[in-house]
C-alpha cells in the first residue's frame, strides 16, 4: 500500500489465524458502529425523507411517493445548474490533471530547493478551503485586489473589473480556485506514481537512445495510467462535492448563476426551506457519487493486495 | 564538449526557475493574506492600492482577539478537532490491527465499506445528517460535531494503519509473546512503536481535516461561541465594510499550524488518501 511499507513487507505476508466474524467484532465493532451511525444513517434518512412531505425539522412524515422528484424535475432552475455542474466537474478535473502531469515531472527532478517547492505546494492542500476562497475573493476584488492593481500597472485594464461578481467571468474564477486547491493533491499522487517506476527501465531506454519525450510518452506515461485514473476519480468526487468555494465566494449567486447541484441542493433546503426538492436532488447527487465510487472500487481492486 | 555542459546547465537553470515560479504561485495567495493582515483598515480601501503595506500594523494580531470572538472560535475548533482525533484513534487502531493480522469472514466487505465511506462527503448527505442530529436532540452541540468529524475521517486512519501493521512481520510480535508479554503488551510495546509514523500521520491528518471542516459545522452549529473557526470567520464576510485585516490575521493564525503539520507528514499522505491503490 505504501511505498516504503511495501518494500519492508516480507515476501509472503504471514497471517496469524483464520478467525470467525464474531471474534472480529470486538475489534472492528466500534468502527462499524461509527460508520453506521455517521454515514449509513444519514443515507437512509435522506432517501426516506425524499419520499415524504416534510419541513426541515418537521417530525411528521407523510409518504408522498415521487412527488418531490416530480417537483424537482419540473423546476426549470435545475437544468442550467446541471449543465453548469458538468462544466464544473469536467473542466476542473481536466485542467487539474493537465497542470499536475508536468508539475509532478518537474518536482520529481533533483534540483536545489526541491524540498521547499514541495512544501510550497502543501499550502493550498493543508489550508482550509474556506480561507483560501476568502483570500482569492480579496485578490480578485475590483478596487483593492492585487490582480486589478497589477493589471492596471501593466496597462492591461484601464478601469477596475469585478471578476468575481461579473456574470461573464464569475464562474471561471470559481473554477480557477477549485483547480488551485486540487492540483497539489493530484501532483503528489502522480509524483508517487512516477517514483514507483523502476529506474533501470528508464536507464535502459536512455541507453538505447530514446529522447526524454519518447521516454515520457512510451514508458513513464503508460506506467502512470493507474495513478492518473485514481487521481482523476478522487478529484471527480471531491470537485462534485465541493461546497465551500462557491458558498464563500458567490453563494451560488446572483440567483442560481454560479450554483452546482451540490450548492443548489443546500440552498433549496437551508435558505429556501424547500425540503422536498432538496432531498430529491440530494438523492440524485448521492447516486451519482455511488456510481463513481463503484467505479473507483473496481479500478483499485485490480491493484489492491490487501483484499 | 563544452557546449554540451553549457546546454545541460541552461536546462537545469530553467527547471529550477520554473519550479520556483510554481512554488511562488502556490504560496502567493497566503503571502497576500499575510500582507493584508498587517495593513491598517484605511489602507485596505485606499485608492490607488499598493503591493506592500505602507504602515506595517502588527498590532492587528493583538487587536483581532478583541474585535472578533477569535478565542472562542479557536477553542471550539480545538475541542472538536482534538476529540475527533482521539475518537478516530480509539476506533481505528483495533480495526486496523485486526484486519491486518487476521483473516475473517466479511473482512473484504468490511474494508470495502470503509473505503467507500471515505468517498462519501458529508455535503451530499447534509440533510440526512441534519435530521439525524436533530433526532438525537444534539443540534448545536460539540458532541455531534465530534462524532461526525470522526466518522467521516475514519477510513483514512483504518487504511493507513492497516497498511503499516501489515508491513510489520508477525514474528516480532510472536517473539514478544514467547518472552512472556500478553497480546496487548506486545501490541503496545512492540508493534505500536514500529507503526509510529503511521500513527502520527493518522493523528495529524484527522486533526487537520476536522480543523478545516466547514459544511457540517455551518449546518448544525448555531451559537456564535460554539462555531469552529472556518464557520465563525465567514460571518465577517457580507458585513458592510469587511474588516479584511482582522479576517486575515485570524486565518493566518488558523492556517500556519496546519501547514506545518501537513509538511511533517507529507510523504505518507498520498498512501492514506488513495487507500491502497497507489503502490
Amino acid at each position: 500500500m505504501l511505498k516504503n511499507s511495501a518494500a519492508k513487507r516480507p515476501k509472503k505476508l504471514k497471517v496469524s489465524h483464520n478467525v470467525s466474524f464474531l471474534s472480529a467484532l470486538p475489534w472492528i465493532g466500534p468502527a462499524l458502529v461509527l460508520i453506521l451511525l455517521v454515514v449509513i444513517w444519514p443515507v437512509i434518512e435522506l432517501i426516506r425523507t425524499s419520499f415524504t412531505d416534510i419541513s426541515l425539522a418537521g417530525s411528521l412524515l407523510d409518504f408522498n411517493g415521487l412527488a418531490n422528484y416530480r417537483d424537482l424535475l419540473a423546476n426549470t432552475d435545475l437544468y442550467p445548474v446541471v449543465r453548469r455542474t458538468l462544466l464544473w466537474v469536467f473542466g476542473i478535473v481536466f485542467f487539474t490533471v493537465l497542470l499536475s502531469l508536468p508539475l509532478a515531472q518537474l518536482i520529481n527532478q533533483n534540483f536545489p530547493g526541491r524540498k521547499y517547492v514541495r512544501w510550497a505546494m502543501i499550502f493550498p492542500w493543508a489550508a482550509s478551503v474556506v480561507m483560501t476562497s476568502m483570500i482569492w475573493t480579496w485578490i480578485l476584488d475590483a478596487y483593492s485586489g492585487e490582480l486589478n492593481l497589477t493589471l492596471t500597472q501593466l496597462g492591461l485594464i484601464s478601469e477596475p473589473v469585478d471578476w468575481v461578481n461579473n456574470p461573464g467571468s464569475s464562474f471561471y474564477f470559481l473554477m480557477w480556485v477549485a483547480v488551485f486547491v486540487s492540483v497539489p493533491f493530484t501532483t503528489f499522487v502522480l509524483l508517487a506514481g512516477l517514483q514507483s517506476i523502476p529506474a533501470d527501465i528508464v536507464e535502459a531506454a536512455s541507453v538505447d537512445g530514446a529522447t526524454h519525450w519518447q521516454i515520457y510518452r512510451r514508458i513513464k506515461f503508460p506506467l502512470l495510467r493507474n495513478s492518473l485514473l485514481i487521481a482523476s476519480i478522487i478529484n471527480i468526487i471531491n470537485v462534485f462535492n465541493s461546497f465551500p468555494i462557491i458558498w464563500v465566494m458567490t453563494r451560488g449567486g446572483p440567483g442560481y448563476e454560479t450554483d452546482t447541484t451540490t450548492t443548489f441542493a443546500y440552498k433549496l433546503a437551508f435558505i429556501e426551506s424547500n425540503m422536498g426538492q432538496s432531498t430529491a436532488l440530494g438523492v440524485f447527487n448521492f447516486m451519482i457519487i455511488m456510481v463513481i465510487v463503484g467505479f473507483y472500487l473496481r479500478v483499485t481492486k485490480a491493484t489492491r493486495t490487501e483484499l | 564538449m563544452s557546449t554540451k555542459v553549457k546546454k545541460i546547465t541552461a536546462k537545469k537553470v530553467a527547471t529550477i526557475l520554473g519550479a520556483y515560479f510554481i512554488a511562488w504561485i502556490f504560496v502567493y495567495p497566503y503571502i497576500n493574506m499575510f500582507l493584508t493582515s498587517v495593513r491598517t483598515h484605511e489602507e485596505l480601501y485606499a485608492t490607488p492600492s499598493t503591493h506592500f503595506p505602507q504602515v506595517w500594523q502588527w498590532r492587528n494580531y493583538i487587536d483581532v482577539w478583541d474585535n472578533a470572538p477569535i478565542a472562542s472560535f479557536l477553542k471550539s475548533s480545538l475541542i472538536v478537532s482534538v476529540s475527533a482525533t482521539i475518537l478516530v484513534l480509539i476506533v481505528s487502531l483495533p480495526a486496523a490491527y485486526f484486519t491486518a493480522r487476521y483473516r475473517f469472514r466479511m473482512r473484504g466487505p468490511f474494508l470495502l465499506l470503509v473505503l467507500a465511506t471515505q468517498m462519501f462527503s458529508p455535503t451530499a448527505l447534509i440533510i440526512g445528517i441534519f435530521r439525524e442530529v436533530d433526532f438525537f436532540k444534539l443540534l448545536d452541540s460539540y458532541l455531534a460535531l465530534i462524532i461526525l468529524n470522526a466518522g467521516f475521517n475514519l477510513a483514512f486512519s483504518i487504511w493507513l494503519l492497516s497498511g503499516f501493521f501489515s508491513s510489520i512481520p508477525v514474528e516480532i510480535e510472536e517473539a514478544a509473546l514467547i518472552d512472556g508479554c500478553t497480546r496487548i503488551q506486545a501490541l503496545r510495546r512492540v508493534t505500536l512503536p514500529i507503526a509510529l509514523p503511521g500513527l502520527v500521520t493518522a493523528v495529524i491528518f484527522t486533526f487537520v481535516a476536522a480543523w478545516n471542516e466547514f459544511t457540517i459545522a455551518l449546518t448544525i452549529m448555531s451559537s456564535v461561541d460554539k462555531k469552529p473557526i472556518p464557520v465563525g470567520i465567514t460571518q465577517f464576510i457580507g458585513q458592510y465594510d469587511v474588516a479584511w485585516e482582522y479576517l486575515f490575521s485570524a486565518t493566518m493564525i488558523a492556517i500556519v499550524p496546519v501547514v506545518i503539520l501537513f509538511i511533517m507528514i507529507e510523504k505518507y499522505l498520498v498512501g492514506g488518501l488513495t487507500a491502497g491503490s497507489v503502490k
